[in-house]
């Protein structure tokens, strides 16, 4: 069982009630893997994580794992063991700078 | 008893306000989508219990939300907006080759007959369209495939298509109006399209009357007229006879023609609405006055209407999109400005008040007649 803690837009997004949803994995347990199923789980969330055409992590999203930004890791690196068994969430964070844009 | 729905869209969320005809009380729902960008939220004509919102943020991207109920409750739908094919390449700030890349959906027009399919208006600039309520979205790859394409470029919004009108008259008529590349008709239902834009003259632009390259800001048509176009462009006031073949400017006696949205009265087509801007480097009312021009002669003739709005210190902005009128008699007029203020004229621009006034930024407002 994976742990996902997700930023507070998406939480509502999704409805997911809490600061985290759980997630069921088989095989390695990698960014790409994880996203898979949080998309499966909640199809709100295609696009807003990663580029629905080019799977490319979004700008301003970051990915942290056991405090560590695994954001420019591969996306099919296995992740630590502590994320694979739950003991720690993968967590996915918007990032403090950006956001904004042009609007005029 | 008719009763009236505004959604306004503003930079933390969507609200809906809503009236019975008498438009002096007003009961405010929202925020909606707390926090995001609500560009443009709209109902359809053909059930007005239906409504689609452009939801975005520049960190987690674009949603469509669709509401069944009037907008009590809501559901994201499909958000997958590809283009068709290889998307090539438009011309960047600087005049270098980019890649065309979607950003977000501007401006979101149902049908007038079927709620299930809806026109969407996206950055950088291209027309979508569903017809299974939201859930699946295809480009209309014959306007990005014009041949100006490649030499399309931003303005300063950005590369955004932001208006989309539909003929009454003509199922297969369609305009649109990108910044900064111009107006464009179809007549074959979005299979091909063709520039509109003989009688615009832009100094900004290399050729100031090239045929593409116009920042144009808004247009409007009064759906008993389908033939008579106003367009609100980055400067200038203009209009067309001719479904756009040709324009002429009628900004006539306007303190300033900058500004960004245009409207028609719903009952009298040659009644129009604009909010002179006082200049494309200051977006905000000439001399701190904010006030509404209306012309009742097509254009050319304007009379400032000032009453209930600020007349000194007031330096707020009016973004495209967000003007509407209502089809009660006397018509409603509604803006929504940059300083969160939503104003009402329940008698076509006479009077003025804020029936809502400490929002965020107002992108956008619609308004839905209810009977």
């Amino acid at each position: 069982m994976i742990r996902v803690e997700l930023p507070a837009h998406l939480r509502t997004l999704a409805r997911t009630g809490g600061m985290e949803v759980q997630l069921d994995i088989a095989g390695p347990v990698t960014v790409r893997s994880i996203i898979d199923a949080l998309e499966a789980r909640y199809p709100m969330l295609s696009g807003t994580v990663r580029d629905q055409v080019t799977g490319q992590r979004r700008a301003f999203v970051r990915f942290f794992v056991c405090a560590e930004d695994w954001s420019h890791e591969s996306v099919d690196v296995p992740l630590p063991e502590a994320i694979a068994t739950g003991r720690e969430p993968f967590m996915i964070v918007g990032a403090i700078a950006g956001g904004a844009d042009r609007l005029s | 008893m008719s009763q009236v729905r505004v959604l306004a869209g503003t930079r933390k969320g969507a609200f809906v306000l809503t009236s019975d005809g008498k438009r002096q009380k007003w009961d405010v729902s929202g925020p909606h989508f707390a926090g995001w960008e609500m560009y443009h939220i709209k109902g359809s004509p053909a059930d007005p219990n239906r409504i689609y919102a452009s939801q975005s943020s520049g960190w987690f991207g674009q949603q469509i939300q669709r509401s069944d109920d009037g907008g009590k409750t809501w559901a994201p739908v499909g958000n997958k907006f590809a283009y068709d094919g290889v998307p090539g390449t438009h011309q960047w700030y600087d005049g270098t080759a980019h890649p065309w890349e979607f950003k977000r959906v501007w401006h979101l027009e149902p049908s007038l007959t079927d709620p299930d399919t809806v026109y969407a208006g996206i950055e950088d600039a291209a027309i979508f369209r569903t017809t299974d309520a939201g859930a699946t979205w295809s480009e209309l790859p014959g306007l990005r495939g014009h041949g100006s394409g490649p030499h399309w470029q931003p303005g300063a919004g950005g590369m955004c298509l932001h208006t989309i009108i539909l003929d009454p008259s003509d199922p297969d008529r369609i305009y649109i109006a990108i910044s900064a590349a111009g107006a464009f008709r179809t007549d074959d239902g979005g299979a091909t399209w063709k520039p509109i834009n003989k009688g615009l003259y832009s100094k900004y632009i290399p050729d100031p009357t090239a045929e593409v390259g116009h920042c144009v800001h808004h247009v409007a048509m009064h759906p008993d007229r389908p033939g008579v176009l106003f367009m609100q462009k980055h400067w200038h006031v203009m209009r067309s006879d001719n479904a756009g073949d040709s324009w002429e400017k009628v900004s006539g006696n306007l303190p300033t023609d900058f500004g960004f949205v245009i409207d028609v009265h719903a009952h009298e087509p040659e009644t129009v609405y604009v909010v002179p801007i006082k200049s494309d480097s200051e977006h905000y009312p000439l001399d701190g006055q904010l006030r509404v021009y209306r012309s009742r002669t097509g254009g050319n003739e304007w009379e400032p209407l000032t009453k209930g709005l600020p007349q000194e210190n007031c330096y707020v902005n009016v973004l495209r999109d967000a003007m509407a009128v209502d089809k009660l008699d006397d018509c409603g007029v509604y803006f929504g400005t940059t300083g969160g203020q939503v104003y009402a004229s329940a008698n076509a621009g006479d009077t003025w008040e804020p029936i809502v006034r400490d929002l965020p930024a107002v992108l956008s407002v619609e308004v839905q007649t209810l009977q």
